[in-house]
Parts: C-alpha cells; sequence; structure tokens
C-alpha cells in the first residue's frame, strides 16, 4: 500500500514563524478532501509541501513511496491561489502549453472542461475576469490525469454562480477510482456534501483528520458548527 | 447542501429521499436512476456518497444494479409494499413517542388525529 501521501512527523518552519507542527497523517487514493482552518493555520503550506515545492524542515513526506520533491509534480497536479499564467496566451494556447509540460495532460478532456466551465478558447488570458481566470485554473489543473489533484483554495473570492460551475467540475472530472483531490477551502458549508474527509489545521496543528459523514453520525454537527467548538 | 442537514449522515439523507420519491410513485419500479455521477451533480454531492446510498439500497432490495446497464428500481413490488409499511410505522413511532412525552393519552392522540385529518381533507375540497 504505497499509493498514498504520507506524512510523518512534519514540521516546518520559516525564519519568523512555524508554518506546521509535527503533522502525521496520510491521504489514499479515490478521496475528495477539504483543508480547513483559519488564516495562518498552515493550509497552503501542507498543500505546498504535498506537492513537493516545499520541504520539510524535520520529518518526511512521502507520495506514492518517494519521498516528496521538485519531481513530484509528476504525480501531483497543483493549483496555487495566486497562478500566474501566461497574459499574452489565449485559453487554449494555455491548455496546449500545460500539455506540453505535462505528459498526463488530456487534451480532449481540457476541451471538455473548459466547454462545460463556457470558456472561450480564443480569449486572451489577462482580458479574463476573476471568475473566468479561476474557470481556466480548473480547467489546466483537472485535466490532468495525475493521482493527486491538489488545490489552493479554488472557490475563494469567487461569485456563487463560478463556484457552483467549479464544484460540478470537480464532481464531473475527478476519477475517485483512480485519483484523489485535495483543496483548502474557507468555504466549509459550501464544500461539505463534496468531501469525504475533512484535515482541520489550527495554528500549524493538526487538530482533527475525519470523515464527514462520521461527524454527521457521532456528533450531528456540520464541518462549520464542529469548527466553532473547536476553534475556541 | 441547503436540502441536507447535519441530523443524519448525507448518504442516508439521500436515501431517505430515494425512498419517499418510490413510495409517492415519482419513482415507478424498474424506472432507472441517474448514474452516480449524475445524482452527484444535482446535488453537488461526492460520488463516494452516492455509491453509498445506492449500496445501502440494494441491500435494502429497493434497487438493483444490472451491470453495464445502470441502477434501477426493484420489480419486487413485496419488497417496495415492505418499505412503504416499514416507513410508515417509523414516522408513526416517532409521532406516538412524542406526544408520550409530553403525557397525551392514547385517545387524546387518537382523538386528535381524527380531528386533524377530518380538518386537513375539508381543506383539500
Amino acid at each position: 500500500m504505497s499509493d498514498v501521501i504520507r506524512m510523518t512527523n512534519v514540521t516546518k518552519k520559516y525564519i519568523k514563524q512555524t508554518a506546521l507542527k509535527d503533522i502525521s497523517l496520510t491521504v489514499p487514493i479515490g478521496k475528495i478532501i477539504g483543508v480547513v482552518g483559519g488564516n495562518g493555520s498552515g493550509k497552503s503550506t501542507l498543500l505546498k509541501l504535498m506537492s513537493g515545492l516545499s520541504l520539510p524542515t524535520s520529518g518526511s513526506v512521502t507520495v506514492n513511496g518517494e519521498k516528496a520533491n521538485r519531481k513530484t509534480g509528476k504525480v501531483v497536479s497543483y493549483s496555487s491561489e495566486l497562478s500566474s499564467f501566461y497574459p499574452i496566451f489565449t485559453v487554449r494556447e494555455a491548455m496546449r502549453f500545460q500539455a506540453s509540460q505535462f505528459v498526463d495532460f488530456n487534451l480532449a478532456k481540457a476541451e471538455e472542461i473548459m466547454k462545460l466551465m463556457r470558456l472561450d478558447p480564443h480569449m486572451k488570458v489577462k482580458a479574463l475576469s476573476k471568475g473566468n481566470r479561476g474557470r481556466l485554473q480548473i480547467v489546466l489543473t483537472l485535466a490532468r490525469e495525475a493521482p493527486y489533484i491538489l488545490m489552493d483554495e479554488p472557490l475563494s473570492g469567487l461569485d456563487p454562480m463560478v463556484r457552483e460551475s467549479i464544484v460540478k467540475g470537480m464532481i464531473s472530472y475527478v476519477d475517485l477510482k483512480s485519483q484523489t483531490l485535495i483543496m483548502t477551502s474557507h468555504e466549509v458549508a459550501e464544500i461539505e456534501t463534496l468531501i469525504d474527509s475533512f484535515i482541520a489545521l489550527k495554528d500549524g496543528s493538526l487538530l482533527k483528520m475525519a470523515d464527514v459523514e462520521e461527524l454527521h453520525e457521532t456528533e450531528a454537527l456540520r464541518i462549520a458548527d464542529w469548527m466553532k467548538k473547536a476553534y475556541i | 447542501m441547503d436540502e441536507f442537514n447535519a441530523s443524519k449522515p448525507i448518504y442516508l439523507q439521500l436515501a431517505d429521499r430515494i425512498h419517499r420519491q418510490i413510495i409517492s410513485g415519482e419513482l415507478k419500479a424498474g424506472e432507472k436512476l441517474p448514474s452516480i455521477r449524475d445524482m452527484g451533480l444535482k446535488f453537488n454531492m461526492n460520488p463516494n456518497t452516492v455509491q453509498r446510498t445506492y449500496s445501502e439500497l440494494e441491500r435494502e432490495g429497493i434497487l438493483e444494479t444490472k451491470r453495464g446497464q445502470g441502477t434501477f428500481v426493484s420489480e419486487r413490488q413485496d419488497r417496495l409494499i415492505h418499505q412503504r409499511d416499514k416507513l410508515k410505522q417509523e414516522q408513526i413511532e416517532q409521532f406516538v413517542r412524542v406526544m408520550r412525552e409530553m403525557g397525551y393519552s392514547a385517545a387524546e392522540i387518537l382523538s386528535g388525529l381524527k380531528e386533524y385529518l377530518n380538518n386537513v381533507e375539508k381543506g383539500d375540497e
């Protein structure tokens, strides 16, 4: 069973603060997982460590049995909150560029998601609205057939219609037989029915990792209600 | 999310919903259900959750999955009738328990229910 992302006693320190403290957890294939917690709780750092874009100060992060590093990008499709696309590209050129960078990028799938998202392939990236940039990011990230898809705040700052189309894109195009989606989100209520499990971080520590249905079954609480109690 | 609450696992709430649709005749015996993905899209729900609902209802004999064709409402009327009775029983039990807790007698519950139903029926006409 090496097809997992495994973090063992992971601590990440920056010069002035500790972003993550002694995190141990395992994420298998076939799940949609939400990473929740307040600002500065370490959500983005967690995703960067899982994708190999950042290295732990101590402890280990392995993806499918291999130590996470720059090469991890082959099996992890990562999108950050503030992505810089290439502004002079058109939407379709951005897709083709992504295809040239990643062998697992499925251009036909990208075209399909693009249609679902109602993006104009000839539109220049720099001319896209914020909502449409968010949609393009979904296209570029979900069209990769990587086992792990990591998205940092894919819903944040977007209007409800865009958020809904992104959620539908995730349900349609993440293949839970072979993929896992991990996303950070402030929109806890919105992802409640979408995710299998959640990872709750507080001040860089792991507060809880559990199945959402377990929370409903044992405590009859929504994630947001549980957080109100747990984050005092 | 508005349609679901935290009082009960979401996969069971979806199962309840399908039960109700079958009992009300909205879903008929032998009718095909949406695919797992389409059902997920309808409620913005995780396909794993929908899968769990379908599996649970198959276990109860309410749904049947035919290989390569999809998931269907069972043709077995006895199963559906049984389910209809079971749901009725559950609702009655819950109602009676609450009434008893508040100290109403069997006679009071019965007369109150009769009166209520008569009024509702008059209202319907």
